[in-house]
């Protein structure tokens, strides 16, 4: 739906973009003030998505409130459960049993892949491309399958607990998982070959809506965003939670960043690049992870707290598909949470869309939401 | 950097009186966990470490909250270059609104809490959107949903709820509305709505009157005999 609107006496025109446009990638409004084709300023809209999750979250107990983390950012629910669980986990100083651990980064890391085949596929899809859509999905579908056999559900997965997960993986899912990256390991240089290094795509992408290492710091970038524009700075390295500090290291780890291969440092290339980067290494930590698994006892994947009744307060932070998500909850000695606050990427990421898309063109904005792999219900939760 | 050190130095720079109420816990305190199935379920009962819950805070007072704030993030042994989080919580009973503020340092990769008491009848405090330009929507969104107004800021405007909305909705005493534009707030429940029919009690089926009425005779057929 969108609709011209004149300034008066100016060369001025508004146009309305969403919020049910499709390439906004969920339910968000954008004013955008143009000069022809060009942008003066695109006013994002949001709430539109608002469901109150964090008002939910004072109206139902800790544990209860698991469901709910999921649509959160429903694209990437592994890693919202897994910061709700770690925050209730620290606020409350429960043990977490290291087969939990591990089954939390084999999920997380299966969940990012399938969440950056929807950023890619869905990315160059809003710029033209159809065919690596279907590409991306196809594996997506592999990765659901998997997650669906883990836990039940393909999307919103309820699957991390507080002190645990909710159930066990067996060995011949274990298998599966394998046989799953051995597949996907040559698609990724399958997809590389098909849009990645494709030289229409390239130059489409190349020097588009370069965002510098000190803005995306100003404005609070994180995960690949941040990534992308020069600052190795991921938190499974850096303040390594779960198990990362023990798999990282044995695979040789090296936080990908954008070095401007294409064009500058921080361009709407650089942050596709660094989604394709982030797959090889989600695949390489899946092996390591998937390993390392075999070590610790079976059937030992949640110790269930009892009378959970903490008090004060007390903030997580977990490398999500679009970035630190952090979660901050405050108890004051109930069941219920007092109150609960979910921090998101693309919530940063929205915030800068309004300066970084000044002097653009209308079918360039496309490209930066996308790029910025921006998911509306994790702006309005 | 430990909690103590980057007190000690904000409260150099920013005067004594600045910040107070430094709280170290967390740091040193790391959260064992018993190797014993059985104690694993004892330290699973929702007490745990006394200490291990929290992150290493401090208050500001509101009136020096740029000075403090400014020191935290200029400092180059302090370098908070990124607001990682910005919330605030309504404690009703206390009459206080807390704004709670998260820091990050990529530089130095240490964080802090800063905590700052509001009245909670006039929550005032100076915005910190030009030291950290991500507080923008942050603080819109506190704003919004808390009704702390931040003073200075560029543009503050309701971020998620409707432009023309009353009132501050995760204020803990907030009343929604019953009615927003006309369009009710609720809806009574399906389930309320459902009819039950009580199968013991239930009225004996009604006989059709067609069928008590003795049928009409059929015309009668010639029969032989």
């Amino acid at each position: 739906m969108s609709e011209l609107v004149l300034v008066n006496g100016e060369d001025e025109m508004i146009l309305n973009m969403g919020p049910q446009h499709p390439s906004t990638h969920g339910v968000i409004r954008f004013i955008v003030h143009t000069d022809g084709e060009v942008i003066s300023r695109a006013e994002p809209d949001v709430g539109y998505l608002h469901r109150a999750i964090e008002h939910i979250a004072e109206k139902c107990t800790y544990e209860g409130f698991m469901p709910y983390t999921d649509r959160v950012d429903y694209v990437c629910a592994m890693t919202a459960n897994h910061v709700w669980a770690s925050a209730v986990e620290k606020l409350a100083a429960l043990p977490v049993p290291p087969r939990a651990h591990y089954l939390r980064v084999i999920s997380d890391e299966l969940n990012r892949i399938s969440s950056h085949c929807i950023a890619l596929g869905a990315m160059a899809m809003d710029l033209g491309a159809v065919t690596p859509f279907p590409y991306a999905l196809r594996e997506r579908e592999y990765v659901n399958d998997l997650l669906e056999e883990l836990c039940g559900a393909r999307l919103t997965y309820n699957y991390h607990r507080v002190g645990g997960v909710g159930w066990d993986m067996t060995d011949a899912w274990r298998d599966k998982a394998l046989r799953f990256l051995d597949h996907f390991e040559p698609v990724i240089d399958e997809f590389d070959r098909l849009i990645t290094m494709n030289e229409i795509f390239v130059k489409r992408l190349a020097n588009l809506a370069v965002i510098g290492a000190e803005e995306a710091v100003a404005y609070g970038l994180v995960g690949p965003n941040l990534r992308a524009a020069g600052v190795a700075f991921d938190l499974r390295a850096d303040m390594p939670y779960a198990t990362y500090g023990d798999i990282l290291p044995k695979i040789g780890w090296q936080t990908p960043v954008g070095s401007g291969r294409m064009g500058q440092t921080g361009d709407a290339w650089d942050r596709f690049w660094l989604r394709v980067e982030e797959w090889r290494w989600s695949v390489k930590i899946l092996r390591e992870a998937l390993d390392q698994i075999q070590a610790t006892p079976r059937g030992e994947y949640l110790i269930a707290p009892k009378r959970l009744r903490p008090k004060g307060d007390a903030m997580a932070r977990v490398e999500a598909a679009r970035g630190d998500m952090s979660c901050y909850v405050v108890g004051d000695g109930t069941p219920n949470a007092y109150r609960a606050r979910f921090r998101t990427g693309s919530f940063n990421a929205m915030g800068l869309v309004r300066e970084k898309s000044r002097g653009l063109m209308v079918a360039d904005l496309v490209a930066l939401i996308a790029s910025l792999d921006i998911v509306a219900p994790e702006i309005d939760r | 950097m430990k909690a103590r050190e980057i007190f000690e130095r904000v409260a150099a720079s920013a005067g004594h009186e600045a910040v107070f109420a430094l709280d170290e816990a967390g740091e040193g305190a790391a959260v064992t966990v018993p190797d014993k199935p059985a104690d694993k379920a004892k330290a699973g009962a929702g007490q745990g470490h006394a200490d291990a819950g929290r992150d290493a805070s401090f208050h500001a007072r509101p009136a020096d909250l740029m000075t403090v704030m400014g020191v935290l993030r200029d400092d180059p042994e302090l370098r908070f270059d990124f607001l990682q989080n910005l919330t605030a919580v309504d404690w009703a009973k206390r009459e206080v609104i807390q704004v709670v503020y998260h820091l990050f340092s990529y530089a130095h990769r240490h964080e802090i809490c800063v905590r700052v008491d509001l009245p909670r009848a006039a929550p005032h405090v100076s915005s910190v959107v030009s030291l950290w330009p991500t507080a923008n929507w942050h603080e819109r969104e506190q704003f919004d949903l808390l009704g702390v107004v931040f003073e200075g800021h560029p543009d503050l405007r309701r971020l998620l709820m409707p432009d023309d909305w009353v009132g501050h909705p995760m204020r803990k005493d907030f009343q929604e509305p019953k009615t927003y534009r006309g369009m009710p707030t609720s809806r009574p429940s399906p389930l309320d709505l459902l009819v039950t029919y009580d199968r013991a009690h239930a009225p004996k089926p009604q006989v059709a009157p067609a069928a008590a009425a003795p049928a009409p005779a059929p015309p009668k057929a010639e029969t032989p005999s």
